[in-house]
């Protein structure tokens, strides 16, 4: 009997790729998707690697595809924005070894800046995309991805959703197998995308698009579960499982292939039950098109485009049932912070404090806009902060900028931040970059990047230099300071904003943590010393709570000892201590 | 086992929930039932408020617990199982880390931490608190009480000692298994 063992959907989506017999498998790490790069690297059999960005990744594997081999990319839904450009092109091309890219959405918003569908991202792209609704289908689905791939000639994205990606459940295992590697053939009409070729391709594109759904409704990934025709579900991925628990009674068409639709199958399923719902989180992809076909249905009129669905939304709305339970107590919140020991806190406080302005960007540094630190105005996207600012100071004039920084983390930068800083050198700016190295990239759980020396399958490789980096580019002004040296900091950075040319600041501090840190100090208050003026708990460190007396307790399991608090106190009320 | 048992860890970003739901999903599949965890990673697990959920019976669909669900509520800290006790059945259990830890809008002035939590929960649950920190740190490492509140917990639960012992072994890292070991026992023999 095969193994079956507990998985995280991510860690199923690695198995799925391994099984399949992929051979390449390129990301960029992005809640909630991030784990599968970390399992695929278990499997020595397959190549994999962080990218730089989405873009890179999904090129890596598109090349490998081109090449004869399975491949696969995998990357959150924003990141499928980056990758857009190749994808949209590819999905003309097609595939020689099977392509297949996963894309992770994140109803409810646990960990990105938008809501966005991935489903009308592939819509636009001609791109079919399956829908797994538990970790079994997880790896099921990106082996028949794999499968559907080469058949039609398309890559496939497999979509997840955070609660399916970061849900565990058993799955069974199966043995890798690899397919023979696909000869390589020069064919400029598939592969290269110009005008003349392309013109051909879109052609091709629309009939494959036609083809798979009149096959789809004999896919047995589209399965019909007839019981009580009272009520109907057309539903897919993780919202099937709320119907389920829900309505284990109702009649329910589960959707595998998301896009395209197998229409005959649905106008069936409809004529069957007397009420049909569609049930689908986030954008309403099924229900525009099943009513444009002149189906009856209820959709968004009670249910909602945003945030995660739930068994108690269709318990409430559908069986006006009263959910059990009382109303939730009303408790001081608990957003997310940056760590005791940060190293963004440090210079956050030093922001704070000249009143400068920063334009940010996505990583734990993002957390900089809220109170007590409230450095951070502005969070687009990857990138971000840089091109933002220059394009203030191009509307208003380099003095108006003389109150702002960017801020950017070491594996945003070299995300997309870099060709920010190239435009601004390039087209005379004079803003102040402020490169927040921590080694890591951080809010996603610690991947290695370019500039770390490290790959994800473990090998030393040489690092990229970011200070020259930034010289390379012609920046005169590249300075280097310890984030936790606020004394410095604030000279160097009133210095540099100062000044008619672009900067680049790049404070230099492991993330705390990190593995392999070491901390051997502690802080602690220093009895009678201390004069209640509230310096210290300025910065907003968890390890620090005022005492109903006014004077301050630090908590020992929580302090990383980087002496901030230390350093903000005039008075000596505040020690370093052996850990 | 008709009913799925719904149980819900939670506590701040970086107390070990998922360590903790690791092992509780580990037994229940040594056990043989059909088992689904939700977890929380990335931006949230930063200090912010965490929960994580533990699904097991026959056969089990949705991942999470709602509200009106849970039969055991495990709290890490004492807010936290006041933010969470709405989601417990009329008969749940709270088992509770008697420790505080203040949000971040407690420190800055914006709210207060609510006094007398645990004392106004037990008017309407059964609560079980414990003294895990400081329990912990007897033992020589404060990360391990987590495994104190769990071994609390599985005084509730229908495993054996020797099955949590030996799925703990298999889950922690090798270097603590000894103390996490200790530490539940602790918990569930205390």
């Amino acid at each position: 009997m095969n193994e079956t063992k507990i998985m995280l959907g991510n860690e199923a989506i690695a198995r799925g790729a391994y099984e399949a017999g992929v051979k390449v498998s390129a990301a960029y790490p992005g809640t909630p998707s991030t784990e599968i790069s970390e399992n695929v690297v278990k499997y020595p059999e397959i190549y994999c690697e962080w990218s730089p960005n989405e873009k890179v990744a999904m090129e890596v594997a598109i090349g490998a595809s081109i090449s004869g081999v399975r491949s696969m990319a995998s990357m959150k839904h924003v990141g499928v924005n980056v990758a857009s450009d190749p994808l949209y092109t590819i999905s003309y091309g097609g595939v020689n070894g099977g392509l297949v890219l996963v894309a992770a959405d994140d109803p409810g918003l646990y960990s990105s800046q938008n809501e966005q569908d991935t489903r009308c991202v592939a819509r636009a792209a001609m791109v079919p995309v399956l829908e797994p609704s538990d970790s079994q289908e997880a790896k099921d689905f990106v082996k028949y991805a794999f499968t559907l791939s080469e058949k039609y000639d398309t890559p496939i994205i497999v979509r997840t959703t955070t609660r399916l990606a970061h849900s565990q459940g058993p799955v069974t295992m199966e043995e890798r197998i690899v397919p023979e590697d696909k000869a390589y053939v020069r064919n400029p009409a598939k592969f290269v995308m110009m005008p003349g070729n392309a013109k051909g391709r879109h052609v091709f594109v629309e009939k494959r698009l036609k083809d798979m759904a009149a096959d789809a409704c004999e896919m047995p990934i589209n399965r019909v579960e007839m019981n009580d025709t009272k009520i109907g579900f057309i539903t897919s991925g993780i919202a099937y499982q709320y119907v389920k628990e829900a309505c284990p009674n109702a009649s329910v068409l589960k959707l595998g292939l998301v896009h395209p639709l197998p229409r005959k199958l649905i106008e069936d399923f409809a004529s069957k039950v007397d009420t049909l719902y569609i049930f689908e989180e986030l954008e309403p992809v099924f229900e525009e098109q099943i009513k444009s076909w002149g189906i009856n249905c209820i959709g968004k009129e009670i249910f909602t485009v945003q945030g995660e669905y739930s068994a108690n939304m269709i318990r409430k709305t559908i069986l006006k049932e009263e959910v059990d339970g009382k109303a939730a107590a009303a408790v001081p919140a608990r957003p997310p912070i940056l760590c005791p020991g940060c190293p963004h806190r440090s210079v956050y406080s030093v922001l704070n404090k000249l009143k400068i302005h920063a334009a940010g960007d996505i990583g734990c540094y993002t957390l900089g806009a809220v109170a007590p630190l409230s450095v951070v105005d502005t969070t687009v996207c990857m990138g971000a902060s840089i091109s933002t600012l220059h394009g203030m100071e191009k509307a208003k004039g380099k003095e108006y900028i003389k109150n702002w920084v960017a801020v950017i983390g070491d594996s945003t930068f070299m995300h997309t931040g870099v060709n920010s800083l190239m435009n601004m050198v390039y087209n005379q700016g004079t803003g102040t970059v402020m490169i927040l190295d921590n080694s890591t990239t951080g809010m996603t759980g610690h991947q290695d990047h370019a500039a770390t020396g490290k790959t994800l399958m473990g090998e030393t490789v040489p690092a990229i230099d970011i200070p020259n980096l930034c010289r390379a580019m012609g920046i005169k002004n590249v300075v280097e300071v310890n984030a936790f040296d606020i004394v410095t900091l604030e000279k160097v950075i009133k210095e540099e904003v100062a000044k008619d040319e672009v900067s680049v600041i790049i404070t230099k501090s492991p993330c705390v943590l990190l593995k392999g840190n070491k901390f051997t100090t502690k802080c602690k208050p220093v009895e009678d010393k201390c004069k209640k003026c509230g310096a210290c708990l300025r910065p907003g460190c968890p390890a620090l709570t005022k005492k109903a007396d006014g004077t301050i307790a630090i908590d020992a399991t929580m302090c990383n000892g980087c002496g901030l608090c230390m350093q903000l106190c005039k008075f000596g009320a505040i020690e370093k201590v052996e850990a | 086992m008709k009913e799925t048992k719904n149980i819900m860890i939670v506590g701040v970003g970086g107390q070990g929930t998922l360590l903790t739901s690791r092992i509780l999903g580990g037994i229940t599949v040594a056990a043989g039932y059909d088992v689904k965890l939700s977890e929380v990673h990335g931006m949230a697990q930063r200090g912010g408020s965490v929960v994580t959920f533990v699904r097991y019976g026959e056969k089990v669909a949705e991942p999470i617990v709602e509200e009106g669900q849970a039969d055991v509520l495990i709290a890490f800290e004492r807010l936290e199982a006041l933010r969470y006790a709405h989601f417990l059945k009329k008969d749940g259990v709270i088992v509770v880390n008697d420790h505080r830890i203040d949000p971040i809008t407690v420190v800055t002035g914006m709210a207060e931490y609510p006094d007398n939590i645990i004392e106004n929960l037990e008017k309407e649950h059964k609560v079980l608190k414990v003294k895990a920190m400081e329990e912990a740190l007897k033992l020589g490492n404060s990360k391990v009480f987590n495994i104190i509140v769990l071994g609390v917990a599985a005084k509730h639960m229908d495993f054996s000692k020797e099955a949590w012992l030996e799925v703990i072994e298999k889950t922690v890292p090798p270097k603590t298994v000894e103390i996490n070991k200790q530490a539940f026992l602790l918990g569930f023999e205390g």
